[in-house]
């Protein structure tokens, strides 16, 4: 892994770094009351947890802009509260109820916001990326110069689609940022067990799309990172890959008994990586924010994840006749009969 | 006021588990992530994690307790100020939690009313059907003569002088001028932006076609085959079909997948095999496969303005054929609306697509016979027009259905069930299903003849059912 910047870059101000750790400590605690939700039996099936990854959704959300798309795995809470999305909504989808974005009819893996350009949400390994390449297609055919972040792990880094799409990105120019969010783990299965070669960054390189690996547990270096391939792709250069190398502290869902990995590596990554402990300290150190501040930040998102838990928890179950709606944009075909 | 922890469920099944080991004691502060206990699932055994900080005020299961039931309170956890006298406050009898109120309460709450549970065939008892055959342009209009291909280019080339973001792309659609020739002239007209070739990679295209139609395009796909959108199947059901449900009717994909399909003429059977029923199963699809030019064009159209996900089932032997097209400004034919070809009173015959071709030749042979056959063309087989093969059946008294695809779970057979749901009182025979043999397409001419359905066998199901 990268090393990490030293120190606060200059032009980084202390409202951006609260601003960071804020919503970075906002998907931690979510995604851990989600955890408690699912130790209830509240939310069921599968659940995926993003804890530990935090710092690359947030840092890229920091360099997009009003406009620009995101489409993503299953592994998709952290996402959707970085690009705005409302906490309530996302909880209520993990419960299946009413309040969920998709109406309790998606669940944790199949969420969308049309609003904030959210666009899944997908749980087939490694189909959000010509999806994403897509989104950048109608982009560019309408002729605007909106990006497309497409996020998929290093485990969808090994699936076909993934190189159809390079291709055609890069054939076609179009304006999409491959985010490869490599957290080292496929499932069970460890980077060095299903993957030739280490560097996936340079899997570009046969297309001749620019790649870079970034440092996923350091929010600036994310963000950084993120401006110069928003920019290559603003500019009409095409496609950028981003390799973050990153964390998962929990298992990949919450039925993942974590035997592929020692607990002392996951704890090393917690005590030493940690990224919201370094914006913490960073802004403890520069003297930008002391201990009372950043209880008061913890105070708050505490209250805005109860809050979405008690949302989630009284919002209703979906009305039966739901069963029958948004099969068919217009009507049900078999209705045309009636 | 303390926290109680509870079991967790660590699978989506878990119901019990067996407290294996607590990695803390009473009095250990513990803070969100680190490891309280050790948790045999029916599976393996888990570690559980603290959501909050505190102090581990009382633990209320001891370690090795066997099936504890998820949502037990295991252990009580006090919060800065507090101590343990206030645990008293805490109920540490099992509560019953959240999980197992749902539970109760669900099959309650979800037990489909009846009016809601729609099924394609509605119940039982005979009633009047009527059907939905008229006529799909007025008396006088003028007609031209044109080919399947040409109807079709047309219909492509209208729909997207109407609209700027309906493109075309696939294989070979543009600089080629289509495999087929379908597309001949519309790069020419369009330019490369809107007929768009891509390199041969159907899984890739595809998934970037269905993120242009969730980004607000309006794509045809091509296939060259429909044989090689299995490579694309994934993002043809599970993207496009399934996202406008899975996200709470927010976003869909309002797009065209067309491309021959079926057996073309010795090409073996990798290229030989018919999809309609494949499609069909699909909720979130419409299916469309046409048999004449006018229908072709028309179908088309409604399928270019339609908002959903359509598969466009085509046929390469028809292509070349001609048949009248009307000429008219906008001309549309809805879904769901099948065409009688053929009035008659002896038997119903349906059909779709080019089993068309032996419907209409056995009916001809037939009639020299004195056996009067009514000819049914689907054109769209999702939605299916019930009401007019019902109400054909009822008046005939006797079905034989027609197509090229495999006779396993085939369309025939979802027809016969609605059948004999609806009409059972009304049918005289059982119906009898006509359709491709139960093996992979051959090679060797005089095989792959045998391997298709045939007018003949269409001849013979007929005499069958009116006993002959």
């Amino acid at each position: 892994m990268a090393t990490r910047k030293a120190a606060a870059t200059p032009n980084i101000s202390a409202d951006e770094l609260k601003t960071y750790y804020h919503d970075m400590l906002l998907i931690r605690r979510f995604e851990e009351k989600a955890g408690q939700l699912y130790g209830m039996g509240l939310i069921g099936g599968f659940c995926h947890l993003y804890i530990g990854q935090e710092a690359v959704v947030v840092g890229l959300e920091a360099a997009a802009e009003e406009g620009d798309k995101r489409v993503t795995s299953y592994r998709d809470h952290g996402h959707m509260l970085a690009c705005g999305m409302n906490p309530d909504g996302v909880m209520a989808e993990l419960t299946g109820r009413e309040g969920g974005y998709s109406k309790g009819k998606g669940g944790s893996m199949h969420m969308f916001s049309k609003e904030k350009n959210f666009y899944g949400g997908h749980g087939i390994v490694g189909a959000q990326v010509p999806i994403g390449a897509g989104l950048a297609f109608a982009d560019k055919y309408l002729g605007n110069d909106r990006v497309t972040f497409t996020y998929f792990g290093d485990g969808a880094a090994n699936q076909g689609q993934v190189y159809e799409s390079f291709n055609m990105a890069a054939l076609w120019k179009l304006p999409v940022i491959f985010v490869i969010e490599n957290n080292q783990y496929a499932m069970g299965t460890s980077q060095k067990r299903s993957t030739s070669s280490p560097e996936i960054f340079r899997r570009g390189e046969a297309y001749g799309i620019p790649g870079e690996m970034v440092d996923g547990m350091d929010v600036l270096a994310v963000k950084a990172a993120g401006e110069k391939a928003i920019a290559h792709c603003r500019a009409g250069d095409g496609p950028y890959i981003l390799e973050v190398k990153t964390y998962r502290y929990r298992g990949h869902s919450m039925s993942d008994p974590a035997k592929y990995r020692t607990r002392e590596e996951v704890q090393k990554m917690r005590t030493e990586k940690d990224p919201i402990d370094h914006v913490r300290d960073l802004l403890v150190s520069g003297g930008h924010a002391s201990e009372d501040d950043l209880k008061e930040i913890d105070k708050s998102i505490k209250g805005i994840v109860n809050q979405s838990a008690e949302f989630a928890k009284d919002s209703p179950e979906p009305g039966v006749e739901e069963l029958w709606t948004d099969i068919y944009a217009d009507v049900a075909p078999q209705d045309e009969d009636a | 006021m303390p926290t109680e922890i509870l079991m967790p469920a660590l699978s989506p099944t878990m119901e019990e588990g067996t407290l294996a080991k607590w990695l803390v004691k009473e009095g250990d502060t513990v803070s969100s992530g680190d490891i309280l206990a050790e948790i045999e699932t029916d599976k393996a055994t888990m570690e559980f994690e603290a959501v909050d900080e505190g102090v581990i005020g009382k633990i209320l299961v001891e370690a090795g307790s066997e099936g504890v039931k998820v949502n037990t309170p295991i252990a009580v956890l006090l919060e800065e100020g507090e101590s343990a006298d206030d645990i008293g406050e805490t109920s540490a009898a099992p509560a019953s939690g959240e999980k197992a109120t749902d539970k109760d309460d669900a099959p309650k709450d979800n037990a489909p009313k009846d009016e809601a549970a729609k099924a394609p065939a509605k119940a039982a008892a005979p009633v009047e059907v009527k059907s939905n055959a008229s006529p799909d342009w007025p008396e006088g209009t003028e007609m031209k003569t044109q080919t399947v291909r040409e109807a079709l280019r047309d219909a492509m080339a209208e729909e997207m002088r109407k609209d700027e973001n309906v493109y075309l792309m696939g294989e070979e659609v543009a600089e080629y001028q289509g495999a087929y020739k379908v597309s001949q002239g519309m790069l020419d007209e369009f330019g490369p932006k809107r007929v768009v070739d891509t390199p041969i990679t159907e899984h890739g295209f595809t998934g970037i076609a269905v993120g242009a139609a969730f980004g607000g395009l309006k794509p045809i796909v091509e296939f060259m085959t429909f044989n090689f959108a299995m490579q694309a199947i994934d993002q043809i059901i599970n993207s496009a079909a399934k996202t406008l449900y899975m996200s709470g009717g927010q976003m869909g994909a309002p797009m065209v997948f067309r491309g021959p399909n079926g057996a073309a003429a010795r090409v073996g059977a990798q290229h030989s095999q018919d999809y309609a029923a494949w499609y069909a199963q699909i909720p979130g699809l419409k299916v469309v496969m046409p048999y004449s030019a006018s229908d072709y064009k028309g179908l088309m159209k409604t399928a270019i303005n339609d908002p959903n996900p359509v598969i466009f089932l085509e046929n390469e032997i028809l292509y070349g054929r001609s048949f009248d097209v009307p000429v008219l400004d906008d001309f549309k034919i809805p879904f769901g609306k099948a065409r009688i070809w053929k009035e008659g009173s002896d038997v119903t015959i349906v059909s779709f697509g080019i089993g068309m071709q032996y419907a209409l030749e056995a009916a001809e042979k037939l009639a020299e016979e004195g056996i009067d056959a009514e000819v049914i063309d689907l054109r769209t087989i999702r939605p299916l027009d019930y009401d007019t093969v019902l109400a054909s059946v009822m008046k005939t008294n006797r079905c034989v259905t027609v197509e090229e695809g495999f006779p396993v779970g085939s369309i025939g057979n979802h027809l016969s069930a609605v059948i004999m749901e609806r009409a059972f009182d009304y049918l005289d025979a059982p119906v009898i299903n006509c359709a491709g043999k139960d093996v992979p397409m051959p090679y060797a001419a005089n095989l792959e003849k045998l391997a298709l359905v045939t007018t003949q066998e269409v001849i013979e199901a007929v005499k069958k059912v009116t006993y002959r």
